[in-house]
Formats: structure tokens, C-alpha cells, sequence
């Protein structure tokens, strides 16, 4: 019977004196991307899904409106809610917070103001419409109804 | 004579770092600005007049409470063939006499009801934009992702170019094939 023997001399060491470098460079990466949320968001977010999305170019143009069933029930109810910055607002507000939000802007770029909506999908159409009915009245008539991307089947 | 070199101990660097990274994986969000993007109408005035259309012109679409649609009238199961019927009746150019006359008399009209969900709103908006962007994609002779792409950022000359084709700009600043669509006030029968 004939033996066989590991001749090999290969090293199985894995270099580890470049992982110092490999860590640092996805700690930059995650330290240049993120983004640190002082506002906690009290709302459902389940965030339907599109195939036709388009990107917005300037994030300093763009202020967030966020609908949904409120996470705490018991405090808030079951109806869905309109949540800006950390507070909830009523429709009413939306003309005051609008101005709000235009007044942290340069004066040439306030009629660029885009309101992304970030809505839950199991939001109704109407709370939505009443937004858009005091957007509108704000002249803040940009919109974006935030969505996932969804693969299209072909 | 031998002299000790300040030795910064670096063995433990690897395990900072990756504390860090933990650190920021955990709290990073990377945030989503991609959407459906839409123009909303002015406000309306108080004394403006009902604007009249041919009913040939307007292709109405109507989604009630329950998420069920109606296009045109006809109950619809089927989603997925809405796109190409938008298609069709925006580039009917006057063929079908039950169709539109041209694409920029041609208006899709959008009305849900209070109780419509988000979910199913999106989607049909999807599908409708769906329909413009592929027409203008193929007269602009780009795929529908790139024509989405230059229709977000027309400050690059190229991008303006081809978002100017495919909407068939004309010198006076209007076009030929405009995205008419009309999301009407909601109805109050669910609520």
C-alpha cells in the first residue's frame, strides 16, 4: 500500500498585516455615507414599491414629510399621522412649516423647495390629498412620493 | 549606545478600527431620495371655469376604496396591460376615433378615492409615468433608465439634449409630446 505524503510547503497563512487597511477603508466609507438622524421617525414606514423612480440631484433642496399609522398606538391611535422634523402636525400646520422650510433656503432656490413624501403603504389616499391641497396652497408644488425600487418583470 | 525607540503599539489598531466600524454600520441610514417625482398644479382660483375636453381625449382611470380599478369605464383584474393601453391611446394620433386626436391634446386622468391605499395609488402612478417614460425614451433613442436618469439632471447639456428629443421640445418652448396627467381630488364614498 502505497502511502502518499503532503509534499507541499505552501504557507496557509491568510496576510493579516493589510487588514488594519482594509478596515479603515470601509470605516471611511461608512463614515463619509451616513448620515446621523437627530429625529426619531413615529410612524409606519413600510414604503411601497416603483419601477419608474428618478433621483433627486440637490439634498439641500429636499425637506421630508413622513405618513403612517403612528408605532405607538395606545398614545397616538390607529389613524395615520403627519410627521415633520419630530413632531406631528395637522394639515393646517403644513402652510406654516412649508414657509418654514423655504426660510432656511437662499432666496433664489426657495421655489426649488422638493417635499419628499414618505408614505406608508397602508396610508389612505385622503390624509395624502389633503397634504398636496395645503402644498399647493404653500406653492410648494414639487413633490416626490419616495418608493423602493422594484425590478421589473419581463 | 542603544536608544529606545518610542513604539506606538499597533497590534490593537485593527480592533479600534473595527469597533468604529461596528459603531457606524450600526447607526448609518443610508437615505433614500428616489421617487415617483410629480409637479403639483397650481392652487385652484375662485373663479376659474370648468375647462372642457373631448371625451375621446381623456383616458380616465378610477380606482375605488377597495384598491379595484376602472379604466374607461371597464372594471380592470389585470394591471400589467394598463401601460400599454396609455401607450396606445397617447400615440393614437387620431387612428381610432375612441382614442386621442394627438399626444398633446391627450390627458390621463387619475382619481382615487379617500380610501385608496398608498400602495395601489403608486403603482398605477408607476404604470402611467411608466407609459411616458418609455415613449420618450424610444424617441430620444435611449433605454427608459437612462432617459430617467438625463430627466433628473438637465443641467448637464447632454442630459438636457436628450430630455429635449424625447418630449419633442419645440423653439417656442413647448412640447410635442407633454406628460398630461391629471390627479383629481379624491372622491369621498370610502373615506
Amino acid at each position: 500500500m502505497a502511502k502518499f505524503k503532503k509534499k507541499t510547503k505552501t504557507k496557509q497563512d491568510i496576510p493579516t498585516s493589510s487588514m488594519p487597511d482594509v478596515v479603515f477603508m470601509l470605516l471611511f466609507f461608512f463614515m463619509v455615507t451616513t448620515q446621523l438622524r437627530e429625529k426619531t421617525i413615529e410612524v409606519y414606514q413600510r414604503i411601497p414599491e416603483a419601477t419608474q423612480l428618478r433621483k433627486l440631484q440637490r439634498k439641500s433642496l429636499v425637506t421630508n414629510l413622513f405618513i403612517g399609522a403612528p408605532k405607538k398606538e395606545a398614545q397616538y391611535g390607529k389613524e395615520p399621522r403627519i410627521q415633520a422634523e419630530d413632531v406631528f402636525i395637522e394639515p393646517k400646520d403644513i402652510i406654516l412649516w412649508v414657509n418654514r422650510e423655504k426660510d432656511k433656503l437662499a432666496e433664489n432656490e426657495r421655489d426649488q423647495l422638493t417635499v419628499s413624501l414618505k408614505v406608508d403603504s397602508e396610508a389612505k389616499r385622503g390624509i395624502i390629498a389633503d397634504v398636496e391641497t395645503e402644498l399647493r396652497k404653500a406653492n410648494a408644488r414639487k413633490i416626490l412620493y419616495t418608493s423602493m425600487e422594484r425590478r421589473e418583470i419581463k | 549606545m542603544a536608544r529606545a525607540t518610542p513604539d506606538i503599539p499597533n497590534a490593537s489598531m485593527a480592533d479600534i478600527a473595527f469597533l468604529l466600524l461596528t459603531f457606524f454600520l450600526v447607526t448609518t441610514t443610508i437615505s433614500n431620495d428616489r421617487g415617483l417625482s410629480l409637479v403639483l398644479p397650481p392652487p385652484p382660483e375662485k373663479d376659474q371655469e370648468e375647462l372642457k375636453f373631448q371625451e375621446h381625449n381623456l383616458f380616465t382611470i378610477q380606482v375605488n376604496s377597495s384598491d379595484a380599478l376602472l379604466v374607461e369605464g371597464e372594471p380592470m383584474d389585470d394591471v400589467s396591460v394598463l401601460k400599454e393601453q396609455i401607450k396606445k391611446f397617447i400615440l393614437n394620433n387620431g387612428a381610432d376615433p375612441t382614442l386621442s386626436d394627438n399626444p398633446e391634446k391627450a390627458i390621463v386622468s387619475y382619481k382615487t378615492d379617500r380610501g385608496t391605499s398608498h400602495k395601489r395609488f403608486v403603482e398605477v402612478l408607476d404604470l402611467i409615468q411608466g407609459a411616458y417614460y418609455d415613449i420618450w425614451a424610444e424617441r430620444a433613442g435611449v433605454t427608459n433608465k437612462r432617459f430617467r436618469e438625463a430627466a433628473s439632471d438637465t443641467s448637464v447639456p447632454e442630459n438636457k439634449a436628450i430630455y429635449d428629443k424625447g418630449l419633442g421640445k419645440r423653439p417656442d418652448g413647448t412640447n410635442e409630446i407633454p406628460m398630461a396627467v391629471s390627479i383629481a381630488e379624491p372622491t369621498k364614498i370610502g373615506g
